[in-house]
């Protein structure tokens, strides 16, 4: 018997959730427009120029957010498949349906934008060096992820696999975030530290915080837009049992 | 200053095509998922309003079927 059956878990109530997803949307929206036009005035604007890199560097205000989103979703998204295979919690699988989307677009972003940012930096769109090359595959976790749910009909085989790829996915994200510590790569080391000193200038560190939270912020409408319409989907399924 | 804006000293074509990119993800994104939203509202529309009245009934007492229609009705 699941947790869930058992009644364990009691903090699902799907009729408040379904309203929150319902209402919290535009509220969500409006704070992310505040705070994204809050940032691209000091990402585009009032930041300075980089002494090496010039305004190129205002390219790091969208490349590093997305960057550090795409990886931080798909965490979430392991942990909760793990929690899918041992406390068999089948909500989870729903959760980590509605993020993954936003996962993968902040996945696409991260890629396409370091790549515009490597032309004028390194004098190339693109090097199979392990940074980048990683961040790739996290992009092909996403894509086949999403696509695993298009592809299988029956809801328990979709459940199995997504979870299965998620946690394969897993071992990838430790390499992205050391593979600049552990091998020679042309992409630059970590200039935000969480546990030691940042090397990166206020100036420029809090337009870098503050187009972070209007990332987050849109990851969280998308979220609550696509788990209502999952829960909607799920509501027009119960009607043809009826 | 909106020049110097533009330009960025030569960058400005890396910068602003890096940011158009984000903007067009978002948008992309943003309207794939509320067209998924609006497509799953038509269906469930359609199939409550196929149901008969002993089955309608059913389903109206379920309050997310109950939050659709009225979110609907609103539109």
């Amino acid at each position: 018997m699941t947790l869930e059956k058992k009644g364990m878990i009691k903090f699902f109530n799907y009729n408040k959730i379904f309203l929150i997803t319902s209402r919290a949307p535009i509220y969500v929206f409006f704070l992310f427009i505040v705070v994204l036009s809050i940032g691209l005035t000091e990402a585009l604007v009032l930041s300075p120029e980089d002494y090496k890199q010039g305004h190129s560097v205002r390219i790091m205000y969208v490349h590093v957010p997305a960057a550090w989103l795409s990886l931080g979703i798909f965490s979430i998204i392991s942990i909760l498949s793990f929690s899918i295979f041992i406390f068999k919690i089948k909500h989870f699988s729903l959760i980590a349906k509605s993020l993954a989307p936003s996962g993968f677009l902040f996945s696409l972003i991260a890629l396409v934008t370091g790549s515009i940012w490597g032309k004028p930096t390194w004098g190339t769109w693109w090097a199979w060096d392990a940074r980048i090359t990683s961040m790739l595959i996290l992009s092909l976790f996403y894509f086949i992820y999403l696509l695993s749910w298009r592809i299988f009909e029956n809801k328990e085989n979709a459940i199995k696999i997504t979870s299965i790829i998620a946690i394969l996915g897993l071992i990838n994200l430790p390499i992205i975030k050391f593979s600049v510590d552990w091998w020679s790569t042309l992409h630059q080391a970590s200039s935000v530290k969480i546990l030691s000193k940042t090397s990166i200038h206020p100036s420029m560190l809090i337009p870098l915080i503050i187009m972070t939270a209007a990332f987050a912020l849109f990851s969280l409408l998308i979220f609550l837009m696509k788990y209502n319409t999952e829960m909607i989907k799920n509501k027009n399924k119960g009607l043809d049992r009826l | 200053m909106i020049n110097e804006l533009i330009s960025m000293n030569g960058h400005g074509v890396y910068v602003w095509s890096a940011f158009s990119f984000v903007l067009i993800g978002f948008i992309s994104l943003f309207l794939i998922i509320k067209l998924q939203q609006i497509k799953e509202k038509r269906k469930f529309v359609s199939k409550f309003s196929s149901l008969n009245a002993e089955k309608a009934k059913i389903a109206e007492s379920h309050i997310i079927n109950q939050e659709i229609l009225s979110i609907i009705a609103k539109v």
